[in-house]
């Protein structure tokens, strides 16, 4: 029997589990997120793996779906300084790089922009040719100014060439500095994909201690695992991966939730409520996925274009503050990881969410006579709005009036109950605790092509039969099992005014780890 | 005359995205370019239509091309001035202040860009009164006004003037132009008089604009209802109360065009109302009857925050209302049905002002 284990961080408990080749949950445990994420992540290992069933030799796989990324930017804390570089004149100069970042982000990761002469248009014809002598002069500029570049090319989506040979110009002249390229970050949409890559190589140490941390802490437990990081889309990066895509990583979180959510209850289109310490992510799970915003994401109040997992999140969790003050109000405050000594029921001055299911008798956690002589009517009048409040996203998410079924997940979703309107039936599988922790282990890994093939010569159709089968191939390659593979994600941008009827194909194909 | 500050352009930028009315491109990218011109040249300055000496040249600006490519090969901001420049010199007489022709979507923000850049200054008024997708389609075209000698510009430097026998010709030479151009031009488009700009243009609606931006963004501060505020400054209608069913898009000619339903929900429980857009709401239907039509303003508003939302960002799910707006009397007539009228875009329906369609329906309750 071989094992995995998965840790998933969230914003108030840190979780990990250990899961068998069967992905059979045979261990799990959470400890409150610790301000640096790191310590909080050794703890939940150490403490997981001290319930002693596996033989840590046989753990082959670690999993980390991690915020490490998402802190870094809130907090402008240990980012690169990063050296802004757009390929565009004599356009795009209208709007600057780094236009709408807040001042200290911008001072955090250095201020260092330039405009080069460079980028396509969208037909795939130049702008202008890349001016190499300048990108040259730009190399030594920010020699020892910069420890990380950010490159930028107009319609890289559809032509790509000026951003690779920019990055060979910069390792010429710089050595081995890292280089986020826009092309492989984001779609069309300049400034948003140009943020998102800026974003990115301001990440890139973060990323590198996070996951050196991660394998010494591993190590240490004598676990010789193939580390993989979560991303966004719900699949996998290896470690090395990662560490060049760290932006990948930022909306692991509430994915791991609805990928566990998905798997624990053996359902592949739901609405998942996921209720935290702080909050209540609702999501939607179709075929197994979940369903991608169609709007401008902003992390750290910086516009991306990302795909990300389309939810509402509000403030209802298992630590929600209520107050009866003129009518009775629920949050949108929480007493977070400290609920084991604020609530009511833990001996402590704040009335929760907690305290009111267990006061109704709905729940039972700590003591309940602490709340034996609340007002009733002041409980049911809680407990409704909360009920009320989880219905109304409920409604909103779904797309039509059919009622659904609606999977419960994390460790306030004690708070709810079991029949919510709109639902057509409401599901708590086993572990729904730790589903986060399990999303991240069972995820899948993928493969992904992005080409430009010729229409006229093999048709639309061949060409995508040919980027499926490379995708395949790709997601075979990165360890997935061949009978497992889907393909998830299919794109083409046609290049029109291009002889041979030249089109864009992007396809991914993700399936699960051969065990 | 007044001056417009970088609150006054956020305001006009959201506002505009209602007068877009599901289309006329993002206002986002032209924002910036105004935010960024204002922070390097200074403030604009907005006159009133009054204020203009009746022999003074008004040339409007506007952005024609893909919006996909405005926000992905962002413009330099020169292109607009080079295009005035040369126009200017071909008529021999300076350019005394600029206009939109449309005051929905990106092209209500390129003119203020322009006008910090040229330090001229604009005037409260506009061609449209909302957004529409061609050339002529403004109310100077319906006051005889040529679009031509205009010229376009593009980022690289190159200038194109056209002359032509009438404005429709100059939609599809543009047009054309502009793909070559690669895909996003600057304009420099129906120079005029004074007087012309004052019997041909829609009076006060950036303003208007700027009073709409202003209500959705203070209504959260003020605790007051934005959607009655904004039927309140824009003399509307509430047509509608959903949720957003079904979107089914195509591209058909250039234009994105498709339905969108929605269930309603309220007062509207039961009813299905079906959107039709050509980049732009056209069509507001139940199953019943029709509520609104070109060139009528058919927006759709967030239910809560009341943003408006455009036919991209139209998602399943979204709660949404539908409000009708009627259109300038300029679009009223035989001239400007005939231009932007439902029949023009290929619907085989007569238009009837968005007011008596109400009052038939309903007994004209607001």
């Amino acid at each position: 029997m071989s094992y995995r284990i998965g840790i998933d961080v969230g914003g108030t408990n840190t979780d990990a589990v250990i899961l068998d080749e069967n992905l059979t949950p045979v261990a799990k445990t959470k400890t409150p997120t610790t301000a640096d994420v790191s310590t909080g992540i050794y703890q939940a290992m150490s403490m997981v793996l001290q319930q002693g069933v596996v033989d840590r030799s046989k753990i082959k796989y670690a999993m980390l779906g991690t915020t490490h990324c998402t802190n870094a930017v809130v907090e402008r804390k240990r980012l690169n300084k990063v050296a802004v570089i757009r390929l565009g004149l004599p356009a795009t100069g209208a709007i600057k790089p780094l236009t709408g970042w807040a001042s200290d982000l911008r001072q955090a990761i250095g201020n260092q922009q330039f405009l080069v002469r460079g980028g396509h248009e969208f037909d795939g014809r130049e702008i202008s040719p890349l001016d190499g002598k300048r990108l040259r002069e730009i190399a030594q500029e920010i020699k020892g100014k910069a420890n990380s570049i950010a490159i930028t090319s107009v319609f890289s989506p559809v032509t790509n060439n000026h951003e690779l040979r920019a990055a060979e110009i910069m390792k010429e002249e710089l050595g081995d500095i890292p280089v986020s390229l826009s092309h492989e970050i984001g779609s069309i949409g300049l400034l948003e994909r140009e943020n998102a890559t800026v974003l990115n190589a301001s990440l890139v140490d973060v990323a590198r201690t996070t996951a050196d941390g991660f394998v010494s802490a591993l190590q240490r437990e004598g676990i010789d695992a193939r580390v993989y990081f979560g991303q966004n889309d719900g699949t996998l990066m290896a470690v090395e991966y990662a560490t060049r895509y760290p932006i990948l990583t930022i909306a692991c979180g509430p994915t791991n939730s609805i990928r566990g959510a998905s798997y624990l209850a053996k359902h592949k289109n739901a609405l998942v409520v996921d209720v935290g310490g702080t909050t209540t992510d609702v999501g939607v799970l179709v075929n197994g996925f979940p369903r991608e915003s169609s709007i401008a994401v902003e992390i750290g109040g910086v516009r991306t274009n990302f795909r990300m997992p389309d939810l509402i999140s509000i403030g209802l969790g298992g630590g929600t503050i209520v107050r009866n003050d003129q009518g009775i109000t629920i949050g949108p405050d929480s007493v977070g990881y400290r609920i084991t000594e604020e609530a009511l029921i833990f001996g402590g001055q704040a009335l929760t969410t907690s305290d009111v299911v267990t006061a109704l008798g709905l729940a039972s956690m700590g003591d309940a006579a602490k709340v034996k002589d609340l007002p009733k009517d002041t409980l049911n009048e809680a407990y409704r709005k909360m009920v009320a409040m989880t219905e109304d996203v409920i409604d909103r998410m779904k797309t039509s009036s059919d009622p659904i079924p609606v999977i419960l997940v994390g460790g306030g979703s004690i708070i709810l109950p079991d029949q919510l309107a709109g639902a057509s039936e409401v599901i708590r599988p086993d572990h729904y605790d730790v589903a986060n922790a399990i999303g991240s282990a069972i995820a899948q890994v993928s493969g992904q092509v992005e080409r430009v093939f010729s229409i006229d010569e093999m048709g639309r159709e061949g060409a995508l039969q040919r980027a499926k089968q490379m995708a395949v191939e790709e997601a075979i390659k990165a360890g997935a099992d061949p009978d497992s593979i889907d393909i998830v994600e299919i794109e083409d941008v046609p290049l029109a005014y291009l002889p041979g009827n030249a089109t864009k194909i992007r396809v991914k194909a993700a399936g699960n780890l051969v065990v | 005359m007044r001056i417009l500050d970088i609150q006054a352009i956020e305001d006009i930028a959201l506002g505009a995205a209602l007068l877009g009315t599901g289309g006329g491109g993002d206002p986002y990218v032209g924002k910036l370019m105004a935010i960024q011109a204002v922070e390097e040249f200074g403030p604009i300055q907005l006159l009133e239509p009054h204020e203009v000496p009746d022999e003074a040249l008004i040339v409007p600006t506007a952005m024609m091309g893909a919006p996909t490519v405005l926000v992905e090969k962002v413009p330099n901001g020169e292109e607009a001035i080079h295009a005035f420049n040369s126009l200017a010199k071909t008529l021999g007489t300076k350019v005394f202040a600029t206009i939109p022709i449309e005051a929905g979507g990106v092209n209500s923000m390129i003119p203020l860009a322009l006008a910090a850049r040229m330090g001229i200054p604009v005037v409260d008024t506009d061609g449209m009164g909302r957004a529409f997708p061609e050339l002529q389609m403004v109310t100077f075209h319906l006051n005889d006004i040529s679009a031509t000698p205009m010229v376009l510009c593009d980022e690289k430097g190159n200038s194109i003037m056209l002359d032509t026998v009438d404005n429709v010709w100059t939609e599809r030479l543009a047009r054309n132009a502009t793909v070559v151009m690669g895909g996003s031009v600057m304009l420099a488009i129906y120079p005029m008089s004074g007087s012309q700009m004052k019997l041909s243009g829609i009076h006060g609606i950036i303003t208007l604009t700027e009073q709409i931006g202003r209500a959705i963004r203070e209504a959260k501060i003020n605790r007051v209802d934005p959607i009655k505020t904004v039927l309140r400054i824009t003399g509307g209608y509430e047509l509608f109360r959903g949720k957003v069913m079904d979107v089914a898009r195509r591209t058909e000619g250039g234009f994105a065009r498709g339905e969108s339903k929605l269930e309603g929900t309220d007062g509207y429980k039961s009813q299905t109302l079906t959107l039709h857009f050509q980049n732009e709401h056209l069509i507001a239907r139940t199953e019943k009857e029709v509520l609104a039509t070109t060139p009528d303003l058919i927006a759709v508003l967030d239910a809560e925050t009341a943003r408006p939302v455009t036919t991209e960002g139209l998602r399943y799910g979204a709660r949404a209302v539908v409000i009708g707006i009627p259109c300038h009397p300029h679009w009223r007539t035989e001239k400007g049905i005939a231009t932007v009228g439902p029949r023009y875009f290929g619907y085989d329906i007569d238009y009837i002002p968005l007011e008596n369609r109400i009052s038939n329906s309903r007994g004209g309750h607001q």
